[in-house]
C-alpha cells in the first residue's frame, strides 16, 4: 500500500472511531440525564424508578430532620405555597445556604408515594442578594 | 467621581473604535504610523481603564455607598482587605477587572512585539481592541460599574461571608488573568491568518503568550480546587460543576497547543491543528467567561442578569464563524511539507495527544452544555451528573498520562523494534513492578486506580531515564562530573527538562486524585457528645461542643461593649472570641473531635459553623444576627499519606434555641444589635449546656496532599521551562558592549 | 467637585490624544523634511547612529522609521535583534537534536541529515548577522568631520 493510500485509510479509520465514540457519548448522555422539572411538572409526569432534577423553592415551615433524613417540601418558584409542593426525604450533605425560601436543585426518584432524594445531590443556589458573586459557592458532590 | 468613571468608559470605547480603524488602515495601506497609533491606543486604553479601576477601588475603600457596586457588596464593617477585593465580587466590578486585565496584557504583548511581525501585530491589535470594546460596551449599556443612587445609602449590604477567605479573593484575579491571557494568542492567531503569515517568528511570539495563559489558568484551577476542598463543606476538590469545567476547557486546548507547536517547529507539521487549537483556546475562554456570568445554566451559580447572555452568544458565534472561515480560506498556507511516516513515532504520539485532549474537551463541553442542548433538541432540560463525566474522562485521563510518558522517549519519524526495546524497557518494567507490588501489598483491586498508578510509574520511569541519559551524554561530551552535568543539562535545555518536570507533576497529581477518590472512606451521620464513628482505619469521637460569640464591633471601646463582654464571658462554656479569622461571624458553634487510630491518639480537630448577620429586619432583632448565610469551617488534618477531613452542621433550630430567638425578637429592639448579642450569648450558653445532636461529615482520604504537591511540581517545572536561558543574557550583554565600542569608535 | 472632575477628564483626554497621535504627528512632521540634500542625508545617517547605540529606545524619527511596508528595509537594530533571536532559536534546535540523538530518539542517518541542515541554516543566519553588523559599522567609517555625537 503506498503511503498516500495508507494515510487515507488511517484518516478514515480515525474518523470512524471518533464518530462511533461520539455517538456512544451522545446516546448515553440522553439516557443518563435527569430531566429538570418544577414541582408542578414533577407531580404530573413523574414515573417511578426514574430520577429527576427537581428545582424550586424550599417551602416555609416544611423543614424537619428525622435522624439522618432531612424532610422538606419544594414548591414552584412562581406559585410558592399556593401551588404544588413536593415532599422530599433526603439523606446526605446539606449545603450551608440551605434554608426555607432558598432555591434548591435536588435529584429525586419516585418510590411508591414518596420522593426520595438521591444521596448528596442537594444543591442550594446562592441567594439573589449575592447574585453577582463570580466564583462563589460550590456545594454539591 | 462616578461621573469621571463613566467618562473613562466612554473615552475607552472611543479609543477602541479608533484603534481598530487605525490598525486596519495602517496594515492595509502600508502606512505604518497608523498601525503604531493603533498600538498606542491599546496603551491608552490600559491607562484609561487603570484610572477607572482606581476610581472604583477608592470608592470601595472609602465606603462611598453612592456607588451601587459598593453598596451591594461592601459595608463599613467589612475588613479592609475584603473591601479592596469586593470590587470584583460584583458583576460590574468583575467586568471592569476583566477589561482592565485584558488591556494590560494586550499592552504588554504589543510592547514586546513592537519591532516584530508588524503585520500580524496590527491585526492582533484590532482584534484585542474588539474584545476590549465588547466588554466596555457591556459596562456602558448593561452592567454599569459607576452607576449611583441617591440618596446615598448609609450602609452597604456587606460581602458574602462565603467570600471572606483570602484564597477566595485571590482566585478571581488569578483566573481572570488566565482567561484574559487566552485572548492574546487568539488575537495573534487570527492576526497571523489574516496577514497570511504562520512562520517561525510567529511561533516564537505566540508560544510565550500561550504559555502565560496556560500557566495562570492552571494556577487558577488549582487554587479553585484547593479552595473547594479546604473551605467548602462538601469535602471534594472537583465536582464537574459548569464553572470548573469552563476554566478547564481552554486549559486543555492550551496544553494541546503548546505540545503540538513543537511538532510544527521541528517538522513543519500540524499547522492546521495549531491554528485551530489557538483559536479554540481563546473562544473557549470567552465561552467560560460567558458561562460564569450569564446564569444560563441551571447550576449552583445564578449570576447576573439574563440580559448579558445575548451579547455573549453573538460574540461567541462571531468568533467560531470567523475562525472556521479563516482556517478554510487560508488552508493552502497551512499546507505541510512532511507527513506522519509511522504510527509508532513521536509525531504520531503528539498527534494522539492532541486527539485525546480534544476528546476530553468534547466530553466536558457536551456534558457542561447538555442542559441547553437537551432543551434545544427535546424541549426538556436535563443535566448529567459527575458519574457520567467520570465514566468518560477517567479512561481518557489514563491515556493522557500514559502518553506523557511515551512522548518524551519515543523516537522521531519511525521507532524500530530495537529502538523501542531500548527506550521502553525501563518504564514498562517499572509499571509492571508497581502493579505487582501493589497487588502483593493487598491494595483493594480498583482497576482504574491501579491502572493510574501503573501509568504514573511508567511516566516516572521514562522521565528519569531521560534525565539520566541526558546527564550521561553531557557528561561524556563536556567532560563534567555527573552532578554538574545534570545541572548544566537542565540549565542549557530548560524548555525540555522543565517540561519533563511538569509531566512528573501531572503524574503525581493524578496519583493523588486516583487514590483519594477510589480509596476514600466517608461517613455522614448525626452524633451527640460522647459518640464516635469509624471512618476507614480511624475512630473519630465527638468529645464536646464549642461555642464562640464574636460581636461585630470592637467590644472594648465602649462602656456598653465592655458590659456586654462581661455578660457573655459569664456564660459557662461560651468563649468571647476575638474575630481572629476576620470572618465576621456572630456566632460559631462547633465541636472538639478526637481522632485516633488503633486506639492511639492521632490528632484533635475543631470544625465549626459560623452564623452571620443578615440585613433583613423581618428576621427580628436577634434572628437577623444569625440569619445570614452560614459558613462551614472545615477542620482538616493533612498528612503525607492521608487527610482526615471533618465538617459539622450543628442544629441551631431546636425548640429550645428557637424559643430564645423568638423571645429576643419580641423584647429587644432591632436598632441596638449590642443588646441582641446578649440573647446570642444566652443561645450559645444553652447550646453548650445541652448540645443537640449535630450532623457530621467525616472523610478519611489517602494521598490528597500529593494533588497539591503535584500541582507545585507542575508550577516549578513550568517556571524552569520559561526562565530565560543564560546564553541569551550573555549575548545581550555582548551586544550592549559592542554598541558601546561602536560609540567609542564614532567619537574617536 | 464638578470642576475637579472636569479638569481631570480634560487632562485625561489630552494625554490620550497626545499618546495616540504621536506617531501620526511625527510622520506628518517629517514628511516636510524629506528633501533631497546632503545635509538631510547626513542627518538621516546621524540619527540612526544615535538610535543604534540605544536600540531599545523607541523615538520619533525620520519617515523611514514608520513609513514603508513590511518588505522595506528595517532598522538595523531591529534586524539585528531579530537575527539574534533566530540564532538563539537555531542553536537551541541544534542542541535539542543532538540530545535527541544521544538519548536514542533519533536514528544515526536522521541525526546526520538534520544536524547538517540545521548547522547550514545557522551559518546562513550568522552570515546575515555579520552583514547587518557590517552595515552598522559602515557609516562610522564613512563619516568624517563633525557630526552628532551618540547620546
Amino acid at each position: 500500500m503506498n503511503p498516500a493510500r495508507k494515510r487515507t485509510v488511517r484518516l478514515v479509520v480515525a474518523l470512524s472511531v471518533a464518530v462511533v465514540l461520539a455517538s456512544a457519548l451522545i446516546y448515553t448522555s440522553f439516557s443518563a440525564a435527569s430531566p429538570a422539572l418544577t414541582p408542578s411538572q414533577l407531580v404530573h409526569e413523574a414515573q417511578p424508578g426514574r430520577s429527576y432534577e427537581l428545582t424550586g423553592t424550599v417551602l416555609a415551615h416544611s423543614v424537619s430532620r428525622d435522624g439522618d433524613v432531612l424532610n422538606f417540601s419544594v414548591a414552584d418558584r412562581a406559585t410558592g405555597a399556593t401551588g404544588a409542593a413536593v415532599p422530599v426525604a433526603y439523606t446526605g450533605t446539606v449545603p450551608d445556604p440551605f434554608k426555607e425560601g432558598r432555591e434548591v436543585i435536588v435529584t429525586v426518584e419516585k418510590q411508591g408515594g414518596e420522593y426520595v432524594g438521591e444521596r448528596n445531590s442537594l444543591i442550594t443556589k446562592c441567594p439573589s442578594k449575592y447574585k453577582e458573586t463570580p466564583a462563589s459557592e460550590k456545594q454539591s458532590s | 467621581m462616578a461621573l469621571l468613571g463613566r467618562i473613562c468608559l466612554l473615552l475607552a470605547l472611543a479609543v477602541c473604535a479608533y484603534g481598530i480603524g487605525a490598525s486596519i488602515y495602517g496594515v492595509r495601506t502600508g502606512r505604518w504610523e497608523w498601525a503604531v497609533s493603533g498600538r498606542r491606543s491599546v496603551y491608552a486604553l490600559a491607562g484609561i481603564l487603570t484610572v477607572g479601576f482606581v476610581i472604583l477601588e477608592v470608592a470601595f475603600l472609602r465606603d462611598d455607598f453612592a456607588f451601587n457596586a459598593v453598596a451591594d457588596t461592601s459595608s463599613r464593617t467589612t475588613p479592609t482587605f475584603y473591601k479592596a477585593a469586593a470590587v470584583w465580587s460584583s458583576q460590574e466590578g468583575s467586568l471592569l477587572l476583566w477589561a482592565w486585565l485584558m488591556s494590560l496584557w494586550s499592552s504588554l504583548a504589543l510592547f514586546l512585539t513592537r519591532r516584530r511581525i508588524r503585520d500580524v501585530a496590527a491585526y492582533a491589535t484590532a482584534i484585542m481592541l474588539g474584545f476590549g470594546g465588547f466588554f466596555i460596551s457591556l459596562m456602558v449599556f448593561y452592567a454599569q460599574p459607576f452607576a449611583t443612587t441617591s440618596p446615598t445609602p448609609s450602609e452597604g449590604v456587606g460581602l458574602d461571608p462565603l467570600l471572606r477567605f483570602p484564597t477566595m479573593m485571590i482566585h478571581p484575579p488569578m483566573l481572570y488573568s488566565g482567561y484574559t491571557l487566552c485572548t492574546i494568542p487568539l488575537a495573534f492567531g487570527m492576526g497571523a491568518l489574516l496577514a497570511r503569515r504562520v512562520d517561525a517568528e510567529w511561533i516564537r511570539v505566540i508560544r510565550r503568550f500561550a504559555f502565560g495563559a496556560w500557566f495562570f489558568l492552571g494556577i487558577g484551577i488549582l487554587l479553585g480546587a484547593r479552595w473547594s476542598y479546604s473551605e467548602l463543606g462538601w469535602g471534594g476538590y472537583w465536582g464537574w460543576d459548569a464553572v470548573e469545567n469552563a476554566a478547564l476547557l481552554p486549559w486543555l486546548t492550551g496544553t494541546a497547543f503548546l505540545h503540538s507547536l513543537m511538532i510544527q517547529e521541528k517538522r513543519g507539521m500540524l499547522k492546521v491543528w495549531n491554528v485551530s487549537l489557538v483559536l479554540a483556546t481563546g473562544t473557549l475562554a470567552i465561552m467560560g467567561t460567558f458561562l460564569v456570568r450569564s446564569g444560563v445554566l441551571n447550576s449552583i451559580h445564578a449570576f447576573g442578569g439574563q440580559t448579558l447572555g445575548v451579547p455573549f452568544v453573538v460574540l461567541i458565534a462571531v468568533l467560531i464563524a470567523g475562525s472556521i472561515y479563516l482556517v478554510i480560506t487560508r488552508r493552502e498556507m497551512l499546507h505541510t511539507e512532511h507527513r506522519i511516516d509511522s504510527l509508532l513515532s513521536r509525531e504520531a504520539a503528539f498527534l494522539a495527544n492532541n486527539l485525546v485532549l480534544v476528546a476530553l474537551v468534547f466530553v466536558i463541553l457536551w456534558g457542561t452544555y447538555f442542559p441547553l442542548i437537551s432543551e434545544a433538541l427535546t424541549g426538556q432540560e436535563a443535566s448529567v451528573g459527575p458519574p457520567w463525566f467520570d465514566r468518560y474522562t477517567v479512561p481518557l485521563a489514563l491515556i493522557l498520562v500514559l502518553l506523557s510518558g511515551i512522548g518524551p522517549v519515543i523516537a522521531w519519524r519511525r521507532a524500530t523494534l530495537a529502538n523501542a526495546r531500548r527506550n521502553f524497557l525501563v518504564p514498562i518494567g517499572l509499571a509492571l513492578a508497581t502493579l505487582v507490588v501493589l497487588l502483593a501489598a493487598g491494595v483493594p483491586v480498583k482497576p482504574f486506580a491501579l491502572a493510574m498508578f501503573c501509568c504514573a510509574a511508567f511516566v516516572f520511569g521514562s522521565i528519569s531515564q531521560e534525565f539520566f541519559r541526558g546527564m550521561r551524554a553531557r557528561s561524556a561530551m563536556a567532560g563534567e562530573a555527573p552532578p554538574t552535568a545534570l545541572v548544566a543539562l537542565v540549565r542549557r535545555n530548560r524548555r525540555r527538562y522543565g517540561g519533563y518536570i511538569v509531566h512528573i507533576g501531572i503524574a503525581v497529581l493524578f496519583v493523588g486524585v486516583a487514590a483519594s477518590t477510589s480509596f476514600q472512606h466517608e461517613s455522614e451521620l448525626g452524633l451527640s457528645p460522647g459518640q464516635s464513628s469509624r471512618v476507614g482505619a480511624y475512630t473519630i469521637k465527638y468529645v464536646r461542643s464549642t461555642a464562640s460569640v464574636t460581636p461585630d464591633y470592637d467590644s472594648s471601646s465602649t462602656q456598653g461593649g465592655r458590659e456586654l463582654s462581661a455578660i457573655i464571658r459569664a456564660e459557662p462554656g461560651v468563649t468571647l472570641g476575638p474575630d481572629t479569622a476576620r470572618t465576621g461571624a456572630t456566632l460559631s458553634l462547633g465541636a472538639v473531635l478526637d481522632v485516633s487510630k488503633h486506639g492511639r491518639h492521632v490528632t484533635t480537630l475543631y470544625p465549626s459553623e459560623g452564623f452571620y448577620a443578615s440585613e433583613e429586619p423581618t428576621q427580628g432583632s436577634v434572628g437577623h444576627l444569625i440569619g445570614g448565610q452560614p459558613v462551614s469551617h472545615v477542620a482538616i488534618d493533612a498528612g503525607v499519606t492521608r487527610d482526615v477531613w471533618t465538617a459539622i452542621a450543628p442544629n441551631i433550630e431546636t425548640p429550645q434555641l428557637k424559643r430564645i430567638v423568638t423571645l429576643g425578637n419580641r423584647t429587644l429592639p432591632y436598632a441596638h444589635p449590642g443588646e441582641g448579642m446578649v440573647a446570642i450569648a444566652a443561645l450559645a450558653a444553652a447550646y453548650m449546656k445541652s448540645p443537640p445532636q449535630a450532623q457530621f461529615h467525616l472523610i478519611a482520604s489517602p494521598l490528597v496532599m500529593w494533588i497539591w504537591i503535584g500541582g507545585l511540581i507542575v508550577v516549578g517545572g513550568a517556571l524552569i521551562a520559561i526562565w530565560p536561558a543564560p546564553s541569551v543574557v550573555r549575548h545581550r550583554v555582548r551586544a550592549r558592549s559592542r554598541a558601546r565600542a561602536e560609540q567609542g569608535l564614532a567619537s574617536a | 467637585m464638578e470642576i475637579l472632575i472636569a479638569i481631570l477628564a480634560l487632562v485625561l483626554l489630552v494625554v490620550v490624544v497626545l499618546v495616540i497621535s504621536a506617531p501620526l504627528r511625527a510622520a506628518w512632521g517629517s514628511q516636510d523634511d524629506v528633501v533631497v540634500g546632503r545635509a538631510a542625508l547626513g542627518e538621516a545617517r546621524g540619527e540612526p547612529l544615535k538610535e543604534r547605540a540605544d536600540p531599545d529606545r523607541a523615538r520619533a524619527g525620520p519617515a523611514g522609521r514608520w513609513g514603508g511596508s513590511v518588505s522595506d528595509q528595517r532598522e538595523p537594530a531591529e534586524e539585528r535583534a531579530e537575527l539574534e533571536a533566530e540564532r538563539e532559536a537555531k542553536y537551541r534546535e541544534i542542541r535539542d537534536t543532538e540530545l535527541d540523538y544521544r538519548t536514542g530518539k533519533l536514528s544515526q542517518e536522521d541525526f546526520a541529515a538534520t544536524d547538517g541542515a540545521l548547522r547550514a541554516e545557522a551559518v546562513a543566519i550568522l552570515d546575515r548577522l555579520a552583514a547587518v553588523e557590517r552595515d552598522e559599522d559602515a557609516p562610522t567609517e564613512l563619516e568624517d568631520g563633525p557630526r552628532p555625537r551618540g547620546a
